[in-house]
């Protein structure tokens, strides 16, 4: 468009990708967001410095802060999205609620004032009906929202969603509405300009989520008839309307299994989501928004925005999809590879390879986008992007992503926001090997183990002494996965290697390149990409039984393919195996070593998560009972409690409100 | 301080089991022995051999202890040309032949022959009999046999040795039942990966795995074959000591190796892995030796055991707080790592062992390498933090530049403010040398002078290219490091890089301050080429001290005057002490064709006997 830019960054940010390709970059404050990201006082000094002329927020921070928006236009500076009036309307829970019921918005039943204190938050809970949703009025993104089931959970919940309502958006009012179980989470994007004229562009499915926040988003939805989707869209668009509403917006609905939808909320700002709209319109909504703010017409009827196709988004975090779906996770991006050569693959994204993941901002790598001519092919090309991958340094989400797309239930679209905790009562833990799956897998490590052992012997030149070639072409083994210890015996033909395992022959070939992360690896006629991972990524210090012995002894090997011990963790199908492949006489002889005591869990208390102490409820000497908190940590702004294994006497209390903690940091032993 | 030879397992060396004598036998076979390395005109021991020898053949069997033990002793120095025409009987056929003439001269016994032999052979590989077998299990630990089964390729052990027994006749020794064929230690040859490597394994069963008169001699045995082919030693300890019964020979058995391990010193490559107890004077020869691994939880090393430190300093201390894997990788610097048991520390040793050249006679090895010597590294051009005080992890960077992210780090925990260990660049074994901000700011101490001195002396031994990583804000100040004589010890390093030869490559990240620059690889102690980052800064001091000094404070601009003048790479770049100024993510490129033009590089150093380094 021609457009000359300016980027604004934090201290930690100097190097990230926006600053590179900015036309300009300007440092606005030290890491915390409130010092530079939210600090609209340094905001505004860049934009009189570099006379700037418009000012797109982005999503998060200042983009919904009807402050910022009219400190820009009492300078005379565009806000590119929706006017003052609307983003207060839409940004206020409440009003925006009665600006919905009095548009002909379908809304749900709740308490549209401002609660109080927890007795009230409880008489009105009860008044609607359990189960009720705690929510921060000034909030978005699921921070500052609790489900509460009971009394007892409806105070607790107001007193973390007024806590992190507080600590996250500087207010801390809070309302409270009925919550609709096992609804799905449907969204209908709509872009309005200042004329008076306002488009739907089609729905997007965002019902799989995590704590309240998006993991999986498609557009269009395989729930909605077109009559639906028409009468969401025209609410929508109303209610757009009704606030004079200019620039791309979203407002979510909810919607439960009869097709019965009620207005959620409205974000008065570009969606994390965005790209698979872009995708199935062909609209680019950044470039409309940009548009709509200098004043343009919108370019568009709405006849004229189609469903084009079908378009996935996942958004990979780092974190460890293990612990509660994904608790964040910190480190340097020690390789970064995003999958671009895999067809109709778009990945957005602000960090590179060796971009650090502080405990200061969201912790997203990036947004996988594909598309496809339909719903099957989009998945299956996600499917591959995710294989495709690579993600090292930090923990990240790559393998539930992959479970949910290839999920049945997923696939026949059978879903809802209940989806991760329905289909993994008892939490996310990996992909679970079929017997075939199983025997690809021994079967790619063991030929992965020769083919590295045989390289070994490879030395260049003519040494002095002559080195005696071995004649070897068949190796038995034994391979140790999870609990099981599994005999593999692999011979040589040319360049394919020949694996009998559980008494089934496959044939593995492969280029065998022991310097990539990936490896594509044909078994029997099947392609699989795989990925080998360091042996002490983090994905390994997660206390892993391997070879009968708790581990954690690879601190000092990040080679690529496997350590010395023949240990070596494989990315297959999404989900990191751990391995140990051992010759069969080395396996027969480890029986003999001695096992190392596993640690004590119960009576420590370590740090699931890096984090910064909030509050630590005991002292030395004071006796807890088992379930009680002891502390509680938040990390990208998401409270947690951490509560006691184990009923006893506190022997020590290693952390401080304040602290900055890192991931397994001690904070509290009991005696 | 008290020094002395014991067993601690005295159980163990009385034993049961043991196999027909057949003394006559075993001394016809033992004069046998092809001398080697003998080709040395300055063995003032020759005639003795020779005499020996020839008393051998005629069937004099019955020469005294001490004769045996003073011929034994004669230092095979093992240096000479490889002209000897003797060949080790090594293979079956041979020790089978050897056998027969013995049995010629010595005349006939009960049982036939080819029987004995078997039954012998099966007696060695039982080692002190399947009870102890069962015991050293039960403690964790494998035995010698399993060990070099482990450590060398499949089919690939040459064992020497296997009928020798000892000659010791005191306290019921020379009774039938307290021989093992063999005695205390396996010895022979192999293949790790297809290259050869000489072993000894010290079989824990057989008395304790102590040291006899003969065990030693098998150690120096293959020690001076060793030297003679140029390829490297491995020592697998697992040993209780001296063997008490026979007194001096005992002494003079480890005085024999030490001097091989001194003779061996920069001649071939030698490895010690502690997999059991190893007290007493047998340290010195691990400490001789080039690397020292450990086996955690099982293996320790000590001059003296707990007991005795209890009765000379009243000390209360367990034996692997006195000498266990932990004190000596973290605190007191004798072992180079430490592995979590036998068959990690065995694997770990193979893949250690691709890394060595055979002897100083040969390159360092090339492997087969699938990461591409010109891959760039884009996250390195942002690693180094842009405030000068913030810490960054040089493992990072080492991880990123060299193949496969594959590090063999030495010392990983101790004076980690240095970073030492081996690597490859596009296939070739390089030793790279590392300051580490994210310890202690990666200043240089006293440790971690000794640290970083000895393996750039082991590298620059056996034609190891060195790269070195600088970012050193200079010596750690203070009077516990005078007193601990900094100066005497930072010298160490300082002569180590001066004396190399090899080819040495030059990083400077960030801060190169004061003496340290000089010391880390400078290009005035002969560095072959010496890279800055645009980070990097070459200066006496950081800018806040120097201001203070040049201007006593009076100056208000005068810091941020430094930091531009010389918190840069300029002041060394103009005057050509840095060859190049070269973005980060370059760094990979150009080490890996330097080390290509380097690889023919020759340099040498005046002729003197040694040097003195300050020890």
């Amino acid at each position: 468009m021609g457009i000359k830019t300016v980027a604004i960054h934090s201290d930690v940010d100097a190097n990230a990708v926006h600053v590179k390709m900015a036309d300009e970059a300007v440092c606005v404050g030290p890491a915390p967001t409130s010092k530079s990201y939210l600090n609209m006082d340094a905001i505004m000094e860049v934009i009189r410095k570099t006379r700037a002329q418009a000012v797109h927020p982005g999503y998060g921070f200042l983009s919904e802060n009807k402050e910022f928006a009219r400190r820009l236009a009492s300078e005379g500076v565009t806000f590119i999205g929706p006017d003052t009036h609307a983003i207060q309307a839409m940004g206020d829970k409440i009003e925006s609620k009665l600006l919905a019921k009095n548009a002909k918005v379908n809304t749900i039943p709740g308490f549209d004032g401002v609660v109080k204190d927890a007795d009230e938050a409880v008489r009105i809970a009860r008044e609607i009906g359990y189960p009720v949703m705690i929510k921060a009025s000034a909030g978005g993104g699921g921070k500052g929202m609790r489900i509460a089931w009971d009394d007892e959970e409806t105070r607790e919940g107001f007193r973390f969603s007024s806590q992190e309502a507080a600590s996250s958006f500087g207010d801390d009012r809070l309302l409270i509405e009925k919550f609709i179980d096992n609804p799905r989470h449907i969204e209908i994007q709509v872009l309005a300009d200042k004329h008076g004229n306002a488009l739907w562009l089609n729905e997007r499915e965002c019902s799989i989520q995590r704590r309240n926040q998006k993991v999986v988003e498609e557009a269009p939805s395989t729930f909605l008839d077109p009559e639906t989707r028409r009468a969401m869209g025209e609410q929508a668009v109303a209610l757009a309307k009704a606030v004079k509403y200019s620039s791309a917006g979203t407002v979510e609905f909810l919607v439960d299994s009869s097709k019965n939808f009620y207005f959620l909320e409205m974000n008065t700002r570009l969606q994390v989501e965005h790209p698979v709209t872009e995708c199935i319109t062909g609209l680019d909504l950044v470039q409309e928004m940009i548009r709509v703010a200098k004043g343009y017409p919108l370019r568009h009827k709405q006849a004229d925005i189609p469903i084009n196709g079908w378009a996935v988004e996942c958004r990979v975090y780092a974190e460890d999809p293990y612990k509660s779906f994904g608790l964040p996770s910190i480190g340097k991006l020690s390789q970064y590879q995003e999958p671009l050569h895999v067809p109709s693959v778009r990945v957005d994204s602000g960090i590179q390879q060796g971009s650090d993941i502080s405990i200061y901002y969201d912790p997203m790598i990036s947004k996988l986008i594909t598309y496809g001519s339909n719903r099957a092919e989009a998945l299956k090309r996600m499917e591959e992007a995710l294989d495709n991958y690579v993600i090292r340094g930090v923990a990240h989400n790559i393998s539930l992503l992959r479970e949910v797309i290839v999920h049945p239930r997923f696939v026949q679209g059978d879903i809802s926001t209940k989806f991760l905790p329905e289909v993994y009562p008892d939490g996310f833990k990996g992909h679970k090997l079929t017997d075939l799956e199983r025997r690809q897998l021994l079967a790619t490590a063991a030929s992965l183990y020769v083919a590295e052992q045989l390289r070994s012997q490879r030395f260049l030149g003519t040494p002095r002494i002559p080195i005696a070639e071995s004649k070897r072409s068949s190796w038995e083994l034994s391979v140790h996965l999870g609990d099981g210890i599994y005999p593999v015996a692999v011979s040589k033909h040319g360049s394919s290697f020949s694996v009998e395992v559980d008494g089934m022959r496959l044939n593995v070939t492969s280029e065998w390149n022991l310097a990539s992360p990936l490896l594509s690896v044909t078994i029997d006629g099947t392609q699989r990409t795989i990925q080998l991972l360091p042996s002490s990524s983090l994905e390994s210090l997660r206390d892993q039984k391997i070879c009968g012995k708790y581990s954690k002894i690879l601190l000092f090997n990040y080679r690529i393919s496997r350590n010395a011990s023949g240990e070596t963790s494989i990315q297959f199908l999404g989900t990191v195996y751990k391995l140990q492949i051992l010759t069969k006489v080395a396996a027969e002889l480890s029986k003999y070593m001695p096992e190392k005591a596993a640690e004590d869990t119960s009576s420590i208390l370590r740090s699931p998560m890096p984090g910064t102490v909030v509050a630590v409820s005991v002292k030395p000497g004071d006796m807890v009972s088992e379930g009680q908190e002891i502390c509680v940590i938040e990390a990208m702004k998401m409270q947690n409690s951490m509560i006691a294994a184990k009923t006893g006497k506190v022997k020590a209390v290693h952390c401080k409100a304040g602290d900055t903690v890192g991931e397994e940091d001690l904070l509290v032993e009991l005696e | 301080m008290l020094v002395h030879f014991t067993c601690d397992n005295s159980d163990e060396q009385s034993g049961h089991g043991g196999l027909g004598s057949g003394s006559g036998l075993r001394r016809a076979r033992c004069w046998q022995r092809p001398c080697l390395g003998l080709a040395e005109p300055c063995s003032p021991h020759r005639p003795c051999h020779s005499r020996a020898a020839r008393a051998a053949e005629r069937g004099l069997g019955s020469g005294s202890g001490l004769r045996r033990a003073r011929c034994w002793q004669r230092p095979c120095l093992g240096l000479a040309e490889p002209c000897s025409p003797h060949r080790p009987c090594h293979s079956r056929a041979a020790r089978a032949a050897g056998l027969c003439r013995g049995r010629a001269a010595s005349g006939a016994r009960s049982a036939p022959v080819p029987q004995r032999i078997e039954e012998k052979r099966r007696a060695a590989l039982l080692g002190g009999g399947q009870a102890r077998i069962d015991a050293q299990h039960k403690r964790g630990k494998l035995t010698a046999r399993e060990r070099i089964l482990l450590l060398l390729d499949p089919d690939s052990f040459d064992e020497y040795d296997m009928f020798v027994e000892h000659r010791c006749t005191d306290f019921g020794m020379d009774s039938s039942k307290n021989k093992y064929p063999g005695d205390s230690v396996v010895t022979g040859r192999g293949r790790i990966n297809g290259r050869l490597a000489y072993v000894f394994s010290q079989d824990f069963t057989v008395f304790g795995g102590s040291l006899s008169g003969v065990h030693a001699q098998k150690i120096c045995k293959i020690m001076d074959q060793a030297a003679m082919v140029g390829a490297p030693v491995i020592g697998l300890n697992d040993s209780g000591g001296a063997r008490i019964q026979e007194g001096v020979e005992s002494l003079a058995g480890y005085a024999d190796i030490f001097l091989r391990n001194v003779l061996c010193s920069g001649v071939i490559p030698q490895i010690s892995l502690i997999m059991g107890p190893c007290a007493g004077g047998a340290v010195y020869s691990p400490a001789l030796t080039d690397f020292t691994f450990m086996v955690k939880d099982t293996s320790y090393l000590f001059i003296t055991g707990p007991d005795v430190v209890k009765s000379v300093t009243n000390e209360d201390v367990t034996q692997e707080q006195l000498g266990g894997a932990k004190t000596h990788t973290a605190v007191s610097g004798v072992a180079h790592r430490a592995f979590e048991n036998d068959i990690d520390a065995l694997l770990n040793l193979r893949e250690f062992f691709n890394y060595l050249p055979p002897s100083n006679r040969d390159p360092a090895p090339v492997c087969e390498c699938h990461d591409p010597s010109d891959r760039p590294v884009p996250e390195l051009d942002t690693i180094v933090p842009s405030e000068s005080a913030k810490a960054y992890d040089m493992l990072d960077i080492i991880h990123s530049i060299v193949d496969e992210r594959e590090f063999f780090e030495i010392m990983p925990a101790y004076a980690r403010n240095i970073v030492v260990g081996f690597a490859r660049m596009n296939g070739r074994t390089v030793g790279i040398v590392g300051n580490q901000p994210k310890v202690a700011s990666g200043c240089l101490d006293i440790n971690s002078s000794v640290k970083g001195a000895r393996f750039v002396r082991f590298c620059d031994a056996f034609n190891i290219p060195l790269i070195t990583f600088v970012d050193v804000p200079g010596f750690l100040p203070g009077t516990a490091q005078e007193y601990g004589g900094i100066i005497r010890h930072g010298a160490k390093l300082l002569f180590a890089f001066a004396e190399a030869t090899v080819p040495k490559i030059t990083v400077i990240t960030r801060k190169a301050y004061g003496g340290a620059y000089d010391v880390m690889s400078s290009k005035h102690l002969r560095g072959d080429v010496n890279y800055a980052w645009p980070t990097a800064e070459v200066a006496v001091m950081g800018a806040k001290g120097a201001v203070q000094i040049i201007f006593r404070g009076k100056e208000a601009n005068a810091e941020e005057e430094y930091v531009d003048k010389f918190a840069n790479p300029f002041p060394a770049a103009i005057r050509g002490f840095v060859d190049d100024i070269i973005q980060p993510s370059t760094t990979r490129t150009r080490i890996c064709h330097d080390l290509d033009v380097l690889a023919s590089k020759s340099q040498s150093s005046p002729w003197k006997k040694h040097a003195n380094i300050p020890l």
